[in-house]
């Protein structure tokens, strides 16, 4: 086995030209599979010193609205730094409920995307802001969207040779959280998890799904009714709170779950749904701030 | 099949502030390295699978699990092992605390226990938030009694020695 290690976006993708190197970048599944045997590759692609790929930035106005653009290598523990918790919170909750500390220092959310497991815990926030995905290759960087990006269960629409080099997400202005449940808080695969963000700018809610189906899920009818059903005009405290739990049965309808050793379906659905609840709750319920 | 073919490259490795040079297979992790070729067995081998942060070492302070990295990739880091943490005679606080509070019982998972929380001190230092923080951006953090838990829960101990672990940790806190 043989691990190459460039320094640039433009060494890595080269590199890639090879059909049987794999790419390696925080380990946290990776090396795991190596060490059980699993995996046995002949040739890596590091991207560990890549400095240019494990950096953010809060692009120019011009956008509208601003983003942040996050380089593939940023790690969970880079994502709650205090100055970008701030600018995307719900991705800083998913972050911080990622394995142990150990692992939110390697893992990356280049290779949460890459890896494409139902349960990753960055995808349900990234599809709820409907973050885009940066990709590059010998033939120059093509945006695709994350709704198209994960294809299936750890399938994606990365082509053969192309790179995750970054993922823009928007910074909108209303409450945003991420929820998960599984068997504690450390060391756990989602059992379901759910990303909600409100932009009050286009007065709409975005609401994503995880571990509930094959992949992300955004539960577009109970977006669509919790944003028709609020006022928008006036603070949430001074409003009849909306009927939230029919909010829950919406998005629980939204969800497409299977059996497996963490949960059963119908677990999985009721859960989705008293999560979803919650979150709208803090969003919107009686003494909520947005 | 292809014959699988082993690739030797000569690498350093900095470790506790001392420079190795080494020549291993690319395939060694950086948690053999240092029990294998460098006889630094303080980092544990648990399960090999980052799940149980027996392996803790820091990476430019940064508690990582060695078994998750190749040696090859860690050329770059300053590493910091339980052998440079602390010697006998020069027991760091954490140390001291842990024989203090009986923060171990069989000791194999202590190595890691105490990497791990001399860079979790640091990141609380630093206002990094954990999973039991109420607001993600709200800066200095109160390491308390269910915070200290959380933040140590990348590292096991099968003998649950983890009473006295977050006694030995608060201690030193203050």
């Amino acid at each position: 086995m043989t691990i190459l290690s460039p320094t640039s976006i433009d060494e890595a993708v080269a590199a890639l030209a090879d059909p049987a190197i794999q790419v390696l970048a925080g380990g946290t599944d990776f090396m795991v599979e190596v060490n059980a045997g699993h995996r046995r590759p002949d040739k890596v692609l590091s991207l560990r010193h890549i400095p240019e790929l494990r950096t953010w930035e809060q692009l120019p106005a011009r956008d509208d609205p601003a983003h942040v653009r996050l380089g593939a290598t940023v790690t969970y523990t880079d994502m709650l730094q205090p100055d970008l918790a701030q600018l995307l919170p719900a991705l800083a909750h998913a972050a911080r409920t990622v394995g142990s500390p150990q692992i939110r220092n390697a893992g990356t959310i280049g290779g949460n995307l890459a890896t494409a497991s139902p349960a990753g815990d960055t995808l349900p926030v990234l599809a709820a802001l409907e973050a885009v995905v940066e990709v590059a290759s010998p033939l120059g960087v093509r945006d695709i969207p994350v709704a198209t990006f994960i294809t299936g269960p750890k399938r994606t629409a990365l082509s053969p040779g192309e790179l995750i080099v970054a993922v823009r997400l928007p910074l909108l202005d209303g409450h945003q959280e991420f929820r998960k449940i599984g068997v504690r808080n450390a060391m756990v695969i989602a059992v379901a998890s759910l990303a909600l963000a409100v932009d009050t700018r286009t007065r709409t809610v975005r609401c994503a799904l995880g571990s509930v189906g094959p992949g992300p899920i955004r539960a577009t009818e109970a977006e669509e009714w919790l944003a028709g059903t609020i006022d928008w005009d006036r603070p949430a405290a001074t409003t009849e709170a909306p009927d939230l739990a029919y909010f829950g049965r919406l998005v629980a309808g939204a969800a497409q779950p299977i059996d497996d050793h963490r949960g059963t379906a119908a677990y999985r659905r009721h859960a989705i749904g008293v999560l979803a609840e919650r979150a709208a709750a803090q969003a919107f319920g009686a003494g909520s701030a947005a | 099949m292809p014959e699988r073919v082993a690739t030797l490259s000569p690498i350093r490795l900095s470790v506790n502030g001392r420079e190795y040079q080494l020549e291993l297979d690319h395939r060694t992790t950086l948690l053999d390295a240092l029990r294998e070729n460098l006889d630094l067995t303080g980092s544990k081998k648990g399960c090999d699978h980052g799940q149980c942060g027996a392996c803790t070492v820091m990476l430019d302070g940064r508690r990582a699990n060695a078994c998750l990295i190749f040696a090859v990739a860690a050329q770059t880091h300053d590493i910091t092992t339980i052998e440079g943490v602390g010697a006998a005679g020069n027991l760091h606080p954490l140390q001291q605390a842990f024989i203090d509070h009986d923060g171990l019982q069989c000791g194999y998972c202590t190595p890691g226990q105490i990497c791990s929380a001399v860079a979790m001190l640091a990141e609380v230092e630093a206002g990094w938030p954990s999973a039991v923080t109420p607001d993600v951006a709200a800066g200095p953090v109160d390491l308390d009694e269910s915070e200290t838990r959380e933040r140590m829960s990348g590292n096991l101990c099968r003998c649950g020695a983890y009473v006295n672990i977050v006694a030995a940790i608060q201690d030193v806190v203050g």
